[in-house]
Protein backbone atom coordinates (compact mmCIF):
# COMPACT_ATOMS: atom_id res chain seq x y z
CA UNK A 1 0.00 0.00 0.00
CA UNK A 2 2.61 2.25 1.35
CA UNK A 3 4.57 1.39 -1.68
CA UNK A 4 1.74 2.34 -4.15
CA UNK A 5 1.20 5.17 -2.93
CA UNK A 6 5.06 6.28 -2.92
CA UNK A 7 5.43 5.27 -6.81
CA UNK A 8 1.96 7.00 -7.57
CA UNK A 9 3.62 10.42 -6.06
CA UNK A 10 6.96 9.84 -6.93
CA UNK A 11 6.55 9.71 -10.49
CA UNK A 12 4.21 12.51 -10.35
CA UNK A 13 6.85 14.76 -8.29
CA UNK A 14 9.26 13.93 -11.41
CA UNK A 15 7.03 14.71 -14.08
CA UNK A 16 6.11 17.57 -12.68
CA UNK A 17 9.50 18.42 -11.98
CA UNK A 18 10.31 18.11 -15.65
CA UNK A 19 7.63 20.15 -16.34
CA UNK A 20 8.69 23.42 -14.23
CA UNK A 21 12.25 22.98 -16.54
CA UNK A 22 10.54 22.08 -19.85
CA UNK A 23 7.26 24.84 -20.10
CA UNK A 24 7.95 27.72 -21.21
CA UNK A 25 5.27 29.52 -20.20
CA UNK A 26 6.39 30.87 -16.57
CA UNK A 27 2.66 30.60 -15.14
CA UNK A 28 2.27 26.83 -16.03
CA UNK A 29 6.07 26.35 -14.71
CA UNK A 30 5.28 27.93 -11.57
CA UNK A 31 2.22 25.41 -11.38
CA UNK A 32 4.27 22.58 -12.03
CA UNK A 33 5.90 23.68 -8.96
CA UNK A 34 3.48 23.41 -6.96
CA UNK A 35 2.28 20.40 -8.11
CA UNK A 36 6.00 18.87 -7.04
CA UNK A 37 5.40 20.48 -3.58
CA UNK A 38 2.26 18.84 -3.00
CA UNK A 39 3.62 15.58 -3.97
CA UNK A 40 6.55 16.15 -1.61
CA UNK A 41 4.40 16.94 0.94
CA UNK A 42 2.41 13.47 0.20
CA UNK A 43 6.02 11.89 0.44
CA UNK A 44 6.74 13.44 3.95
CA UNK A 45 3.43 11.93 5.16
CA UNK A 46 4.88 8.45 3.80
CA UNK A 47 7.70 9.12 6.47
CA UNK A 48 5.98 10.14 9.27
CA UNK A 49 5.99 13.25 9.22
CA UNK A 50 3.22 14.60 8.61
CA UNK A 51 3.38 18.00 10.22
CA UNK A 52 6.59 18.60 7.87
CA UNK A 53 4.29 17.42 4.77
CA UNK A 54 1.67 20.49 6.18
CA UNK A 55 4.30 23.30 6.72
CA UNK A 56 5.30 22.11 3.01
CA UNK A 57 2.17 22.72 1.50
CA UNK A 58 1.68 25.85 3.53
CA UNK A 59 4.63 27.72 3.48
CA UNK A 60 5.64 26.38 0.01
CA UNK A 61 2.56 26.19 -2.07
CA UNK A 62 0.40 28.22 -0.31
CA UNK A 63 2.53 31.26 0.11
CA UNK A 64 6.32 31.59 -1.65
CA UNK A 65 4.54 30.38 -4.68
CA UNK A 66 2.16 31.92 -4.91
CA UNK A 67 4.28 34.95 -4.13
CA UNK A 68 5.91 34.13 -6.98
CA UNK A 69 2.65 33.81 -9.23
CA UNK A 70 1.84 37.70 -7.81
CA UNK A 71 5.24 38.75 -9.32
CA UNK A 72 5.06 36.97 -12.54
CA UNK A 73 1.83 37.99 -13.27
CA UNK A 74 2.28 41.84 -12.74
CA UNK A 75 5.50 41.33 -14.83
CA UNK A 76 3.78 39.28 -17.26
CA UNK A 77 6.41 38.05 -19.19
CA UNK A 78 4.54 35.64 -21.83
CA UNK A 79 6.46 33.22 -23.29
CA UNK A 80 9.79 32.79 -22.80
CA UNK A 81 11.03 32.43 -26.49
CA UNK A 82 14.50 32.18 -25.03
CA UNK A 83 15.36 35.80 -26.03
CA UNK A 84 17.38 37.67 -24.11
CA UNK A 85 19.13 34.98 -22.64
CA UNK A 86 22.67 35.36 -21.51
CA UNK A 87 25.58 34.14 -23.35
CA UNK A 88 27.23 32.08 -21.15
CA UNK A 89 24.37 30.82 -19.21
CA UNK A 90 23.78 28.01 -21.22
CA UNK A 91 27.70 26.41 -20.88
CA UNK A 92 27.43 27.71 -17.04
CA UNK A 93 24.21 25.66 -16.90
CA UNK A 94 25.97 22.71 -18.30
CA UNK A 95 28.65 23.00 -15.72
CA UNK A 96 26.71 22.70 -12.93
CA UNK A 97 24.08 20.15 -14.26
CA UNK A 98 27.14 18.03 -14.85
CA UNK A 99 28.31 18.43 -11.46
CA UNK A 100 24.87 17.55 -9.68
CA UNK A 101 24.94 14.60 -11.76
CA UNK A 102 28.34 13.81 -10.88
CA UNK A 103 27.28 14.16 -7.58
CA UNK A 104 24.15 12.00 -7.76
CA UNK A 105 25.86 9.30 -9.41
CA UNK A 106 28.55 9.23 -6.77
CA UNK A 107 25.89 9.45 -3.69
CA UNK A 108 24.44 6.43 -5.60
CA UNK A 109 27.31 4.33 -6.22
CA UNK A 110 27.93 3.91 -3.05
CA UNK A 111 24.89 2.30 -2.63
CA UNK A 112 24.15 1.55 0.81
CA UNK A 113 22.93 5.25 1.77
CA UNK A 114 24.30 5.70 5.17
CA UNK A 115 21.11 4.25 7.66
CA UNK A 116 21.96 5.85 10.51
CA UNK A 117 18.47 5.46 12.70
CA UNK A 118 18.27 8.30 15.26
CA UNK A 119 16.18 8.93 18.62
CA UNK A 120 12.83 9.44 16.44
CA UNK A 121 12.14 6.36 14.77
CA UNK A 122 8.25 5.93 13.37
CA UNK A 123 7.64 3.75 16.39
CA UNK A 124 8.75 5.95 18.60
CA UNK A 125 7.15 9.02 16.85
CA UNK A 126 3.87 7.57 16.85
CA UNK A 127 3.94 7.29 20.62
CA UNK A 128 4.91 10.95 21.12
CA UNK A 129 3.53 12.34 17.98
CA UNK A 130 5.54 14.24 15.62
CA UNK A 131 4.61 17.70 16.03
CA UNK A 132 5.08 17.30 19.91
CA UNK A 133 8.47 15.87 19.15
CA UNK A 134 9.31 19.15 16.85
CA UNK A 135 7.81 21.71 19.27
CA UNK A 136 9.90 20.05 21.96
CA UNK A 137 12.88 19.91 19.87
CA UNK A 138 12.59 23.46 18.53
CA UNK A 139 12.63 24.93 22.49
CA UNK A 140 15.63 22.90 23.84
CA UNK A 141 18.56 21.51 22.04
CA UNK A 142 17.56 23.82 18.65
CA UNK A 143 16.56 26.99 20.68
CA UNK A 144 19.36 29.37 19.58
CA UNK A 145 19.19 28.16 15.75
CA UNK A 146 15.45 28.71 15.95
CA UNK A 147 15.80 31.85 17.50
CA UNK A 148 18.37 33.38 15.13
CA UNK A 149 16.18 32.69 12.23
CA UNK A 150 13.34 34.67 13.87
CA UNK A 151 15.72 37.20 13.85
CA UNK A 152 17.01 36.85 10.37
CA UNK A 153 13.48 36.91 8.94
CA UNK A 154 13.28 39.89 10.92
CA UNK A 155 15.94 41.41 9.59
CA UNK A 156 14.80 40.92 5.84
CA UNK A 157 11.81 42.24 6.78
CA UNK A 158 12.77 45.33 7.90
CA UNK A 159 15.24 45.60 5.15
CA UNK A 160 11.93 44.97 2.77
CA UNK A 161 10.16 48.24 4.05
CA UNK A 162 13.73 50.27 4.04
CA UNK A 163 13.94 49.53 0.27
CA UNK A 164 10.31 50.46 -0.32
CA UNK A 165 9.55 52.98 2.14
CA UNK A 166 8.73 56.13 -0.20
CA UNK A 167 11.73 58.52 0.91
CA UNK A 168 9.86 62.14 2.81
CA UNK A 169 11.67 64.92 2.13
CA UNK A 170 11.50 67.02 4.79
CA UNK B 1 -16.77 -13.72 4.19
CA UNK B 2 -14.07 -12.10 5.27
CA UNK B 3 -12.76 -8.42 3.60
CA UNK B 4 -9.00 -7.79 4.01
CA UNK B 5 -9.08 -4.49 6.39
CA UNK B 6 -7.22 -2.31 4.09
CA UNK B 7 -10.37 -3.18 1.33
CA UNK B 8 -12.78 -2.38 4.46
CA UNK B 9 -11.18 1.02 4.96
CA UNK B 10 -10.65 2.28 1.65
CA UNK B 11 -14.45 1.54 0.70
CA UNK B 12 -15.44 3.07 4.41
CA UNK B 13 -13.77 6.61 3.25
CA UNK B 14 -15.11 6.34 -0.57
CA UNK B 15 -18.52 5.72 0.84
CA UNK B 16 -18.34 8.60 3.29
CA UNK B 17 -16.74 10.94 0.96
CA UNK B 18 -19.45 10.19 -1.07
CA UNK B 19 -21.87 11.11 1.21
CA UNK B 20 -19.82 14.06 2.17
CA UNK B 21 -19.55 15.85 -1.32
CA UNK B 22 -23.37 14.91 -2.15
CA UNK B 23 -24.92 16.63 1.24
CA UNK B 24 -22.62 19.76 0.34
CA UNK B 25 -23.63 19.79 -2.91
CA UNK B 26 -27.28 20.10 -1.89
CA UNK B 27 -26.09 21.81 0.92
CA UNK B 28 -25.17 24.55 -2.01
CA UNK B 29 -27.97 24.37 -3.77
CA UNK B 30 -30.63 25.36 -0.95
CA UNK B 31 -27.61 27.67 0.37
CA UNK B 32 -28.32 29.53 -2.35
CA UNK B 33 -32.31 30.17 -2.09
CA UNK B 34 -31.49 30.36 1.68
CA UNK B 35 -29.12 33.70 0.80
CA UNK B 36 -31.99 35.14 -1.67
CA UNK B 37 -34.44 34.46 1.27
CA UNK B 38 -31.94 36.25 4.00
CA UNK B 39 -31.49 39.37 1.40
CA UNK B 40 -34.92 39.54 0.66
CA UNK B 41 -35.79 39.81 4.43
CA UNK B 42 -33.35 42.58 4.84
CA UNK B 43 -34.20 44.22 1.89
CA UNK B 44 -37.73 44.04 2.50
CA UNK B 45 -38.68 41.96 -0.40
CA UNK B 46 -39.92 38.14 -0.93
CA UNK B 47 -37.80 36.42 -2.59
CA UNK B 48 -38.67 33.87 -4.96
CA UNK B 49 -41.81 32.51 -4.68
CA UNK B 50 -42.86 30.97 -7.87
CA UNK B 51 -40.45 27.93 -9.00
CA UNK B 52 -42.57 24.73 -7.20
CA UNK B 53 -43.46 26.83 -4.78
CA UNK B 54 -44.84 25.16 -1.45
CA UNK B 55 -46.33 27.93 0.42
CA UNK B 56 -44.18 30.51 0.06
CA UNK B 57 -41.11 28.84 -0.61
CA UNK B 58 -39.57 28.05 -4.43
CA UNK B 59 -38.98 24.59 -3.37
CA UNK B 60 -36.97 24.16 -7.03
CA UNK B 61 -35.39 26.96 -7.37
CA UNK B 62 -32.37 25.59 -6.81
CA UNK B 63 -32.76 22.86 -9.73
CA UNK B 64 -34.03 25.76 -12.14
CA UNK B 65 -30.71 27.30 -11.36
CA UNK B 66 -28.61 24.63 -12.10
CA UNK B 67 -30.55 23.81 -15.11
CA UNK B 68 -30.17 27.61 -16.62
CA UNK B 69 -26.83 27.44 -15.82
CA UNK B 70 -25.73 24.21 -17.58
CA UNK B 71 -27.95 25.19 -20.87
CA UNK B 72 -26.01 28.32 -21.03
CA UNK B 73 -23.27 29.38 -23.76
CA UNK B 74 -19.88 28.56 -22.74
CA UNK B 75 -17.64 31.32 -23.82
CA UNK B 76 -13.81 30.77 -24.49
CA UNK B 77 -11.97 34.44 -24.36
CA UNK B 78 -9.54 34.54 -26.84
CA UNK B 79 -6.38 33.76 -26.39
CA UNK B 80 -7.43 32.18 -22.95
CA UNK B 81 -4.49 29.77 -21.60
CA UNK B 82 -6.97 26.65 -22.14
CA UNK B 83 -5.35 24.50 -19.67
CA UNK B 84 -5.49 26.90 -16.66
CA UNK B 85 -8.45 28.54 -18.10
CA UNK B 86 -10.46 24.48 -17.73
CA UNK B 87 -8.40 23.96 -14.53
CA UNK B 88 -9.07 26.83 -12.17
CA UNK B 89 -12.73 26.92 -11.08
CA UNK B 90 -11.96 22.99 -10.38
CA UNK B 91 -8.96 23.92 -7.83
CA UNK B 92 -11.68 26.54 -6.71
CA UNK B 93 -14.12 23.61 -5.91
CA UNK B 94 -11.87 21.18 -4.75
CA UNK B 95 -9.71 23.29 -1.94
CA UNK B 96 -13.22 23.84 -0.89
CA UNK B 97 -14.43 20.17 -0.23
CA UNK B 98 -11.37 18.38 0.85
CA UNK B 99 -11.20 20.52 3.53
CA UNK B 100 -13.63 18.47 5.33
CA UNK B 101 -11.83 14.94 5.35
CA UNK B 102 -10.88 15.85 9.01
CA UNK B 103 -13.76 17.15 10.55
CA UNK B 104 -15.87 14.96 13.22
CA UNK B 105 -19.67 15.16 12.43
CA UNK B 106 -21.20 13.30 15.00
CA UNK B 107 -20.05 11.17 17.88
CA UNK B 108 -18.46 7.77 17.14
CA UNK B 109 -21.47 5.03 17.16
CA UNK B 110 -21.35 1.26 17.72
CA UNK B 111 -23.99 -0.25 15.12
CA UNK B 112 -23.83 -4.41 14.90
CA UNK B 113 -20.43 -4.24 16.60
CA UNK B 114 -18.88 -2.23 13.78
CA UNK B 115 -17.92 0.76 15.18
CA UNK B 116 -18.48 3.69 12.66
CA UNK B 117 -16.82 7.34 12.88
CA UNK B 118 -18.34 9.92 11.73
CA UNK B 119 -15.10 11.47 10.17
CA UNK B 120 -13.12 10.15 6.71
CA UNK B 121 -9.58 10.97 8.85
CA UNK B 122 -8.05 11.74 12.14
CA UNK B 123 -4.69 13.17 10.91
CA UNK B 124 -2.92 14.38 14.26
CA UNK B 125 -2.02 17.91 12.32
CA UNK B 126 -5.72 18.52 10.58
CA UNK B 127 -5.79 21.93 11.89
CA UNK B 128 -2.53 22.63 9.57
CA UNK B 129 -4.50 20.56 6.97
CA UNK B 130 -7.07 22.90 7.24
CA UNK B 131 -4.79 26.09 6.95
CA UNK B 132 -2.84 24.19 4.50
CA UNK B 133 -5.76 23.34 1.86
CA UNK B 134 -7.21 27.07 2.83
CA UNK B 135 -3.74 28.26 1.81
CA UNK B 136 -4.33 26.60 -1.81
CA UNK B 137 -7.58 27.74 -2.39
CA UNK B 138 -5.93 30.67 -3.62
CA UNK B 139 -5.13 29.17 -6.66
CA UNK B 140 -8.34 28.88 -8.12
CA UNK B 141 -8.73 32.30 -7.88
CA UNK B 142 -5.34 33.23 -9.16
CA UNK B 143 -5.14 30.84 -12.62
CA UNK B 144 -9.32 31.91 -13.45
CA UNK B 145 -7.86 35.72 -12.74
CA UNK B 146 -5.33 35.17 -14.85
CA UNK B 147 -5.63 32.94 -17.86
CA UNK B 148 -9.04 35.18 -18.69
CA UNK B 149 -6.84 37.29 -20.35
CA UNK B 150 -8.49 39.98 -19.10
CA UNK B 151 -7.37 43.32 -17.23
CA UNK B 152 -10.33 43.41 -15.16
CA UNK B 153 -9.96 39.80 -14.44
CA UNK B 154 -5.89 40.30 -14.01
CA UNK B 155 -6.51 43.01 -11.18
CA UNK B 156 -8.84 40.64 -9.18
CA UNK B 157 -6.72 37.98 -9.78
CA UNK B 158 -4.08 40.00 -8.05
CA UNK B 159 -6.11 41.70 -5.09
CA UNK B 160 -6.83 38.25 -4.25
CA UNK B 161 -3.13 36.87 -3.80
CA UNK B 162 -2.72 40.27 -1.88
CA UNK B 163 -5.41 39.95 0.29
CA UNK B 164 -5.13 36.18 0.95
CA UNK B 165 -1.26 36.46 1.77
CA UNK B 166 -2.04 39.05 3.98
CA UNK B 167 -5.33 37.86 5.76
CA UNK B 168 -3.88 33.92 6.31
CA UNK B 169 -1.41 35.39 8.57
CA UNK B 170 -4.01 35.70 10.71
CA UNK B 171 -6.34 33.51 9.99
CA UNK B 172 -3.70 30.96 11.28
CA UNK B 173 -2.38 32.86 14.57
CA UNK B 174 -6.52 33.41 15.68
CA UNK B 175 -6.77 30.03 15.91
CA UNK B 176 -3.26 29.22 17.57
CA UNK B 177 -5.13 29.79 21.13
CA UNK B 178 -7.50 26.94 20.22
CA UNK B 179 -4.62 24.91 20.12
CA UNK B 180 -2.63 25.95 23.24
CA UNK B 181 -5.59 25.43 25.25
CA UNK B 182 -6.38 21.67 23.31
CA UNK B 183 -2.94 20.74 23.77
CA UNK B 184 -3.59 18.90 20.44
CA UNK B 185 -4.02 20.00 16.48
CA UNK B 186 -6.65 16.66 15.40
CA UNK B 187 -10.29 18.05 15.53
CA UNK B 188 -11.38 14.71 17.20
CA UNK B 189 -9.74 15.46 20.08
CA UNK B 190 -10.37 19.03 19.92
CA UNK B 191 -14.21 18.43 19.91
CA UNK B 192 -13.75 15.91 22.48
CA UNK B 193 -12.37 17.97 25.27
CA UNK B 194 -15.11 20.82 24.35
CA UNK B 195 -17.69 18.86 26.15
CA UNK B 196 -18.46 20.74 28.54
CA UNK B 197 -16.79 24.17 28.24
CA UNK B 198 -16.64 25.11 24.50
CA UNK B 199 -13.28 27.06 23.33
CA UNK B 200 -15.31 30.09 22.58
CA UNK B 201 -15.52 31.21 26.86
CA UNK B 202 -11.71 31.29 26.60
CA UNK B 203 -10.97 32.09 23.33
CA UNK B 204 -13.48 35.24 22.23
CA UNK B 205 -11.32 37.26 20.73
CA UNK B 206 -9.60 33.76 18.86
CA UNK B 207 -13.22 33.15 17.46
CA UNK B 208 -13.37 36.83 16.16
CA UNK B 209 -9.96 37.33 14.29
CA UNK B 210 -10.59 34.09 12.60
CA UNK B 211 -14.17 35.00 11.23
CA UNK B 212 -12.61 38.31 10.38
CA UNK B 213 -10.28 36.82 8.83
CA UNK B 214 -11.69 33.65 7.25
CA UNK B 215 -14.35 35.78 5.50
CA UNK B 216 -12.11 38.40 3.96
CA UNK B 217 -9.92 34.27 2.86
CA UNK B 218 -13.33 33.12 1.20
CA UNK B 219 -14.04 37.27 -0.33
CA UNK B 220 -17.24 37.66 0.85
CA UNK B 221 -18.21 41.02 1.52
CA UNK B 222 -17.30 43.16 2.83
CA UNK B 223 -13.70 41.63 1.45
CA UNK B 224 -15.33 40.81 -2.18
CA UNK B 225 -12.27 43.31 -3.54
CA UNK B 226 -11.38 40.27 -6.61
CA UNK B 227 -14.62 40.43 -7.42
CA UNK B 228 -16.19 44.09 -6.71
CA UNK B 229 -18.49 44.38 -9.26
CA UNK B 230 -18.70 48.04 -8.68
CA UNK B 231 -14.99 49.09 -10.10
CA UNK B 232 -14.11 45.56 -11.63
CA UNK B 233 -17.04 44.33 -13.54
CA UNK B 234 -17.07 40.47 -11.66
CA UNK B 235 -13.23 40.59 -11.33
CA UNK B 236 -11.54 37.14 -11.36
CA UNK B 237 -14.79 35.56 -12.77
CA UNK B 238 -15.00 38.32 -15.34
CA UNK B 239 -15.15 35.86 -18.67
CA UNK B 240 -16.67 32.95 -17.30
CA UNK B 241 -19.77 31.61 -18.04
CA UNK B 242 -22.31 28.72 -18.17
CA UNK B 243 -20.88 25.47 -15.77
CA UNK B 244 -17.01 26.71 -14.94
CA UNK B 245 -18.64 30.12 -13.34
CA UNK B 246 -21.33 27.83 -11.65
CA UNK B 247 -18.26 25.80 -10.32
CA UNK B 248 -16.71 29.27 -8.97
CA UNK B 249 -20.08 30.17 -7.47
CA UNK B 250 -20.48 26.67 -5.57
CA UNK B 251 -16.72 27.26 -4.27
CA UNK B 252 -18.15 30.33 -2.76
CA UNK B 253 -20.97 29.22 -0.90
CA UNK B 254 -18.79 25.82 -0.05
CA UNK B 255 -16.50 28.11 1.23
CA UNK B 256 -19.00 29.70 3.27
CA UNK B 257 -19.95 25.59 4.68
CA UNK B 258 -16.67 25.36 5.12
CA UNK B 259 -15.53 27.85 7.39
CA UNK B 260 -18.80 27.53 9.53
CA UNK B 261 -18.28 24.34 10.36
CA UNK B 262 -14.17 25.54 11.14
CA UNK B 263 -15.34 27.97 13.53
CA UNK B 264 -18.33 25.85 14.82
CA UNK B 265 -15.72 22.85 15.49
CA UNK B 266 -12.86 25.11 16.85
CA UNK B 267 -14.73 27.24 18.91
CA UNK B 268 -18.08 26.29 19.57
CA UNK B 269 -17.88 22.63 20.33
CA UNK B 270 -18.90 20.95 17.07
CA UNK B 271 -21.13 18.26 17.47
CA UNK B 272 -21.26 19.00 21.36
CA UNK B 273 -24.69 20.40 22.97
CA UNK B 274 -24.05 23.20 25.59
CA UNK B 275 -23.53 21.10 28.85
CA UNK B 276 -22.81 17.69 27.03
CA UNK B 277 -26.57 17.79 26.49
CA UNK B 278 -27.54 15.39 23.51
CA UNK B 279 -24.21 15.25 21.62
CA UNK B 280 -24.66 14.64 17.83
CA UNK B 281 -24.86 16.53 13.97
CA UNK B 282 -27.55 18.09 14.89
CA UNK B 283 -26.33 20.78 16.86
CA UNK B 284 -23.23 20.85 14.51
CA UNK B 285 -25.88 21.68 11.94
CA UNK B 286 -27.68 24.80 14.27
CA UNK B 287 -23.80 25.95 14.43
CA UNK B 288 -23.30 26.10 10.78
CA UNK B 289 -26.35 27.56 10.19
CA UNK B 290 -25.72 30.00 13.13
CA UNK B 291 -22.46 31.28 11.40
CA UNK B 292 -24.12 31.31 7.69
CA UNK B 293 -26.04 33.39 8.89
CA UNK B 294 -24.07 36.13 10.55
CA UNK B 295 -21.82 35.79 7.10
CA UNK B 296 -25.65 36.66 5.07
CA UNK B 297 -26.57 39.42 7.47
CA UNK B 298 -22.97 40.96 7.81
CA UNK B 299 -22.77 40.94 3.45
CA UNK B 300 -26.05 42.94 3.17
CA UNK B 301 -25.00 45.32 6.13
CA UNK B 302 -21.87 46.71 5.60
CA UNK B 303 -20.25 48.22 2.27
CA UNK B 304 -17.07 47.36 0.64
CA UNK B 305 -13.64 48.21 2.25
CA UNK B 306 -11.49 50.42 0.16
CA UNK B 307 -8.24 48.39 -0.97
CA UNK B 308 -6.01 50.74 1.37
CA UNK B 309 -8.52 50.07 3.93
CA UNK B 310 -8.31 46.29 3.74
CA UNK B 311 -4.80 46.30 3.95
CA UNK B 312 -4.50 48.35 6.93
CA UNK B 313 -7.00 47.01 8.79
CA UNK B 314 -5.15 43.23 7.96
CA UNK B 315 -2.17 43.99 9.18
CA UNK B 316 -2.49 47.08 11.90
CA UNK B 317 -5.26 45.73 14.01
CA UNK B 318 -5.85 41.74 13.25
CA UNK B 319 -2.77 40.99 13.08
CA UNK B 320 -1.49 42.82 16.31
CA UNK B 321 -5.01 41.47 17.99
CA UNK B 322 -3.75 38.05 17.02
CA UNK B 323 -0.85 37.87 17.86
CA UNK B 324 -2.29 39.50 21.41
CA UNK B 325 -4.64 36.79 21.70
CA UNK B 326 -1.48 34.24 22.20
CA UNK B 327 0.27 36.39 24.07
CA UNK B 328 -2.44 36.86 26.82
CA UNK B 329 -3.80 33.26 26.26
CA UNK B 330 -0.22 31.88 27.03
CA UNK B 331 -0.09 34.30 30.71
CA UNK B 332 -3.07 32.76 31.43
CA UNK B 333 -2.36 29.54 31.11
CA UNK B 334 1.20 29.87 32.97
CA UNK B 335 -0.37 31.10 35.90
CA UNK B 336 -3.12 29.01 36.17
CA UNK B 337 -0.72 26.76 35.72
CA UNK B 338 -1.93 24.30 33.14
Amino acid sequence: MDLIVFYLFATLAVIAALGVVALRNPVHAALCLAVVFISLAALYVLLSAPFVAAAQVMIYAGAILILFVFVIMLLSPGVDQGAGALKWQRPLAAVFGLALAVELILVLASAVLPAARGQYTPERLAQIGDVQAIGALLFTDFLLPFEITSLLLLVAMVGVIVLAKKRVRS
Amino acid sequence: MSLDPLVITIIEALVKSIVVIVGLLTAFAYLTLVERYVVAKIQSRIGPNRVGAIGPIAVLQPIADALKMIFKEDIWPAQADQVAYTIAPGIAVGTALVAWAVIPLNPSLTIAGYKIDFYIADVNVALLYLLAIGSLGVYGIVLGGWSSNNKYSLLGALRSTAQMVSYEISLGLGLVGVLMISGSLSLVDIVQKQATVWNVVWQPLGLIVYFIAATAEINRLPFDLPEAETELVAGFATEYSSLKWALFYMAEYINMITISVIASTLFLGGYQGPFGILPGFHWLFLKIAFFIFVLMWIRYTFPRFRYDQLMRFGWKVLLPLALANIFVTAIVMVVLGR
